[in-house]
């Protein structure tokens, strides 16, 4: 058995002045705050990476950082699906006996370390270097590729995409720590600056500063008992010229054997956090993951399916569109966030019930992927 | 065959792609193996250019300067005849099943594929 026993996150937008070191400590104190544990109680570490302040061994670097001296630590790099993979690994170490606390972290100045068109060059920099980074593409242009097919595939249109990212807003709007505070439409979306077509200016995440942290232990430490019941991955591709079928993408493997391994169905899961880079991201994931019908998920966002009211809430923070994504923290943000909703702490935002929640991540340009089942045991 | 020519990643006006005598797969990415099946060298062929767009992406916002002075630019995957995909450039308004030819421009400094509908 393991547990996600506590759980921390910062504000996500400008942290002026804070490194990445200082924004994973910030989120790692408040995970074991929250896990009622002692620093000296942690024997893991796991962490994600920084494009900012890129290391070799950051886990250690963090550790000497932080004050750990931990018996286990390394750090984990599968793009946005860092945080769930890095999860994955927790739960395995500490079912195996081999620790009993692992502290898992990610962070980043992101926003303020480094200029926007560097953070953009940097990631740019998962294409290929010979055929595809000498045309000049970047991450939305990796993802608008996606997007043109998909649309011209299920009929999907600009202005259903648009529907997830005034979703989002929504969500944010009311999380105090989200990065935007202002609503939007979808005519907003509709007139936001083309970035790589047919992915404008509010189809796309953020860049932010933030940081986020969880403590995996194979006890529960307190009275919440949030249990991993089990997870899986898939990894189809790395470089989007590689990419295979539109209907043999590594989310559809990933869900399926997650639902072997756990027993449990799409028909169980009350309480959804799916990563959402770009709006077509959310939209494809959740269609392949069976979330909606192929072409149909921006319908069911229309009639509130997917809001804090719906029958499958979905990123009730406000997800990477709104409230930030800094990188390997960004998709950590929302097993925070479901781990909140799971422990009936999310307040305002509280959905009436997040017993079982589905989680899944995406790297690269819909090339690694993770799917994780949470369940409240009480 | 372990050199490799000059195709358009090296300058040369042209498109290589590979093919495995072995299982008979084709390959874009240059290696000195077939992924496919892991049989060695396998044979390096000129591409005819032709193909068909399997995807685009309008580029209206650049990440450096070099590529920002030619904003927009159209991002493409083609399918080619020969059996793989490829990304390069082509014509602001191609769209998804345009059968397209390869002809090769100057970008940020560097000779690339730029495809345009076949008339």
């Amino acid at each position: 058995m393991s547990f996600i026993t506590g759980v921390g996150l910062t504000s996500y937008g400008k942290h002026e002045g804070s490194s990445s070191l200082d924004l994973m400590s910030k989120a790692a104190e408040m995970a074991i705050a929250d896990a009622g544990l002692k620093r000296s109680e942690i024997d893991g570490i796991l962490c994600g990476y920084s494009t900012v302040s890129p290391h070799i061994m950051l886990a250690t670097v963090f550790a000497e950082h932080f004050g750990i001296r931990p018996s286990y630590a390394h750090a984990v790099q599968v793009g946005g699906a860092t945080g769930l993979a890095m999860t994955m690994l927790a739960q395995h170490l500490v079912d195996a006996g081999i620790v009993k606390h692992v502290l898992v972290v990610g962070g980043e100045n992101r926003l303020t370390g480094q200029s926007r068109d560097a953070s953009i060059q940097a990631l740019a920099q998962v294409g290929h270097p010979d055929y595809e980074v000498t045309l000049g593409p970047t991450i939305p242009a990796y993802y608008g590729l996606v997007a043109s097919r998909y649309m011209h595939e299920y009929g999907v249109t600009q202005e259903d995409l648009a529907e997830f990212a005034v979703l989002m807003r929504a969500h944010a709007l009311t999380h105090p720590g989200a990065q935007f505070h202002e609503a939007i439409t979808v005519a907003d979306v509709m007139a936001s600056k083309p970035v790589a077509m047919p992915l404008k200016l509010l189809d796309c995440c953020p860049v932010s500063d933030g940081g986020a942290a969880f403590v995996i232990s194979r006890e529960r430490t307190g009275s919440a008992g949030v249990r991993v019941r089990a997870a899986a991955q898939a990894h189809t591709h790395q470089h989007v010229t590689a990419m295979p079928a539109l209907s043999e993408l590594g989310a559809e493997i990933s869900i399926a054997k997650a639902k072997a391994a756990s027993g449990l169905d799409i028909s169980d899961v009350r309480y959804a956090a799916v990563y959402d880079s770009f709006t077509i991201t959310l939209a494809m994931l959740l269609e392949d993951l069976g979330l909606a019908k192929r072409g149909e998920a921006a319908a069911k966002v229309r009639a509130g399916y997917f809001g804090r009211e719906g029958e499958m809430p979905l990123n009730t923070h406000g997800g990477l569109l709104s409230y930030g994504h800094c990188g390997v923290g960004g998709a950590m943000a929302h097993l925070v966030e479901t781990h909140l909703q799971m422990t009936d702490r999310a307040g305002s935002r509280q959905v009436r019930d997040a017993s079982i929640a589905l989680l899944h991540g995406d790297g690269g340009v819909l090339s690694s992927h993770v799917s994780m089942f949470l369940e409240r045991v009480r | 065959m372990s050199g490799q020519r000059a195709d358009w990643t090296k300058g040369g006006e042209v498109i290589v792609y590979q093919s495995c005598d072995t299982c008979g797969k084709t390959q874009y990415f240059h290696r000195s193996f077939c992924a496919a099946c892991g049989a060695p060298d396998p044979v390096e062929k000129p591409a005819s250019g032709a193909g068909i767009v399997y995807a685009t992406s309008l580029v209206c916002r650049a990440a450096t300067p070099e590529t920002r002075a030619h904003v927009p630019y159209n991002i493409v995957l083609i399918d080619t005849p020969e059996g793989f995909r490829m990304m390069a450039h082509g014509d602001n308004d191609l769209a998804i099943g345009d059968n397209v030819t390869a002809r090769y421009q100057q970008f940020a400094g560097k000779l690339i594929p730029y495809f345009e509908k076949v008339k």
